[in-house]
């Protein structure tokens, strides 16, 4: 049998047409809500689009027609079985006070390794310093390499002027493109089953553990801890969040112990690696604002102190916010 | 083996396919919006020109932010804005959906994007297409992370039959006994094929409209044998056109218009 393709359009394209039609309007609006009125009728649609689909492909197989079925019926099928957030826009504000914590725990794991590498490396770093002087223009970077840390902190601290004065909101903004730059990498290395992401953070510690060790080294920990703290408090967990989204991934793909093929095992992920990435970027923003507007001014125009104590401050207040923040998984 | 297209089985049981995006078409995209997040800073650089005469610091990092921003965010705000479509995409008619057909989430956006990073690398996207090259769906890192594929959009219409078929006379018509058999002879196959060949004859050219139009009236004359009065005179695309009639216009009055 094959169908009378006259009268299956005829009696198809009043239905179809209307489905067409309320397709376009969503699809005009994301965040457009329909009334329970208009989801049954929707779903109404789809049905007798799909089953028009079903009986075309049995009974004829005209391409014309069935490609036009096929595009209309994967329209309304995705707008039918997807779930999408309520309301019209994504709630920032939800998701970094209440989703993005609770991504974080649930991660936890991941966290730990990426704490664990970049600790790895700044063992490393501070090692290679310490034992082999001569390695210091390797490890260290340039800027920092070719001034030893007494004559920096001598010549800070004998200078009053504000040397940012006219470039400060300029060199905030270079922080935070650069460190989001960063972190993105460091998520998405998560691809090369977390190899680069590891590897990125082991280079972050090995920087970060010579650095500590030379400054340490020279008898300047107050000077360092001084100038690293107050935006290094927030700035090295944000890239550490941004190492924890990218073993996420690559524990998605690896799938060790999850019986879940991989697709299920990446879509069940995706949502808390958007979620990391906006805390991510959250807390960078805030460490650029510190890093321009304090770091940069040591003793005695900020005492060491006082810029110890607030990072400290802020280490523990994100330790909590982490930790405690967005109560307990529903 | 390497698919050609997305087939999506539907918890009805339904079964449809999107075409796949190859990696030319999607490279001419980026290179599109490549030139409009240019453009965009451009522009954004000559709406922030007078901040620059009151503070050359806050102009800079404005600038500063406003390029990262559109440069990262402006597949992922155009994605989750128009379904899928970058203004390159939408001009090559190609559009990212998810890989189960379903409607695109903000989260796949933002992890597909974000990917571009590694597939952009060593330049100009090589490892993201060595990855569509040869994944089996086209996809590239970013897709396969975040679960999505770019396909084809193509637009879709009815075809126009009414044009093809309607007011014309049909001399096969009035043998209601051999229009049944015919009808029960002719595959589904057979007939889409017939008139899938009336439907671009147009674009045909001259020798093979008539070579491809002569096997096709062979095989259906082959299949049921009219009176010669009722086919006398008729060229081997007027038989197929009759043919074509009668199996998908099963009507009597179709006969008589």
């Amino acid at each position: 049998m094959i169908l009378d393709l006259d009268r299956f359009l005829a009696a198809g394209r009043p239905s179809w047409s209307e489905l067409e039609e309320r397709l376009d309007r969503l699809e005009s609006d994301p965040g457009h809500r329909l009334g329970v009125a208009d989801v049954t009728r929707l779903h109404y649609l789809y049905r007798r689009a799909a089953a028009d689909l079903a009986r075309f492909a049995t009974f004829s197989s005209e391409p014309e027609i069935r490609g036009y079925l096929e595009a209309l019926v994967a329209r309304a099928y995705g707008e039918v079985h997807a779930l999408r957030p309520r309301g019209r826009q994504i709630m920032l504000w939800r998701l970094l006070s209440r989703s993005a914590p609770r991504a974080f725990r649930r991660h936890l794991g991941a966290f730990v390794l990426a704490v664990l590498a970049t600790a790895a490396g700044a063992v490393f770093g501070g090692a290679a310093l310490v034992l082999d002087p001569a390695a210091r223009s390797v490890v260290l970077p340039a800027e920092l390499a070719a001034w030893p840390p007494a004559e920096r902190v001598a010549w800070e601290e004998s200078v009053h002027a504000d040397l940012l004065h006219g470039v400060r909101t300029r060199f905030s903004a270079q922080l935070f493109t650069h460190n989001t730059q960063v972190s993105i990498f460091c998520l998405a290395l998560g691809i090369t089953w977390g190899a680069g992401t590891l590897m990125l953070l082991f280079v972050n510690g090995v920087i970060l553990g010579a650095v500590v060790a030379d400054y340490m080294g020279a008898g300047h920990g107050g000077f360092l801890f001084g100038w690293l703290l107050p935006h290094g408090a927030i700035e090295i967990p944000a890239i550490l969040i941004a190492g924890q989204a990218g073993l996420v991934l690559a524990g998605a793909l690896l799938g060790r112990a999850d019986p879940l093929p991989l697709r299920a095992r990446l879509r069940n992920v995706t949502a808390d690696l958007g979620t990391l990435v906006a805390l991510c970027a959250a807390l960078l923003a805030w460490a650029g604002l510190v890093e321009a507007f304090l770091s940069q001014y040591h003793a005695p125009v900020v005492p060491y102190g006082l810029k110890i104590a607030f990072g400290a401050i802020e280490a523990a207040a994100l330790a909590a916010f982490l930790a405690l923040a967005g109560g307990r998984e529903p | 083996m390497k698919a050609s297209s997305l087939t999506v089985r539907t918890p009805e049981g339904i079964v449809f396919s999107l075409p796949l995006a190859g990696p030319v078409t999607r490279f001419l995209a980026w290179t599109v919006d490549l030139a409009c997040v240019s453009a965009a800073m451009t522009v954004a650089a000559g709406i922030l020109g007078p901040l620059g005469l009151l503070s050359l610091d806050l102009h800079q990092a404005i600038l500063a932010i406003v390029y990262v921003a559109l440069s990262i965010g402006y597949a992922m705000l155009a994605e989750w804005m128009w379904r899928g479509q970058t203004l390159g995409k939408w001009l090559f008619r190609l559009r990212v959906v998810d890989e189960q057909g379903l409607k695109l989430r903000p989260e796949q956006v933002v992890v597909r994007n974000l990917l571009r990073f590694v597939d952009a690398l060593p330049m100009f996207y090589l490892v993201g297409g060595a990855a569509v090259f040869l994944g089996r769906r086209a996809q590239r890192l970013g897709d396969v992370a975040a679960g999505t594929v770019v396909v084809r959009a193509l637009p879709r219409r009815e075809p126009d039959l009414e044009t093809l078929l309607a007011g014309k006379f049909n001399s096969l018509r009035g043998h209601a006994h051999l229009e049944a058999r015919l009808r029960q002879r002719v595959t589904p196959d057979e007939a889409a094929l017939a008139l899938r060949a009336l439907l671009r004859r147009d674009g045909l050219d001259p020798a093979a409209r008539v070579d491809l139009f002569h096997d096709i009236a062979g095989h259906f004359r082959r299949l049921v044998e009219f009176p010669v009065e009722t086919t006398e005179g008729l060229t081997d695309e007027q038989y197929v056109r009759n043919v074509v009639d009668i199996v998908f216009r099963t009507r009597g009055d179709a006969a008589a218009s």
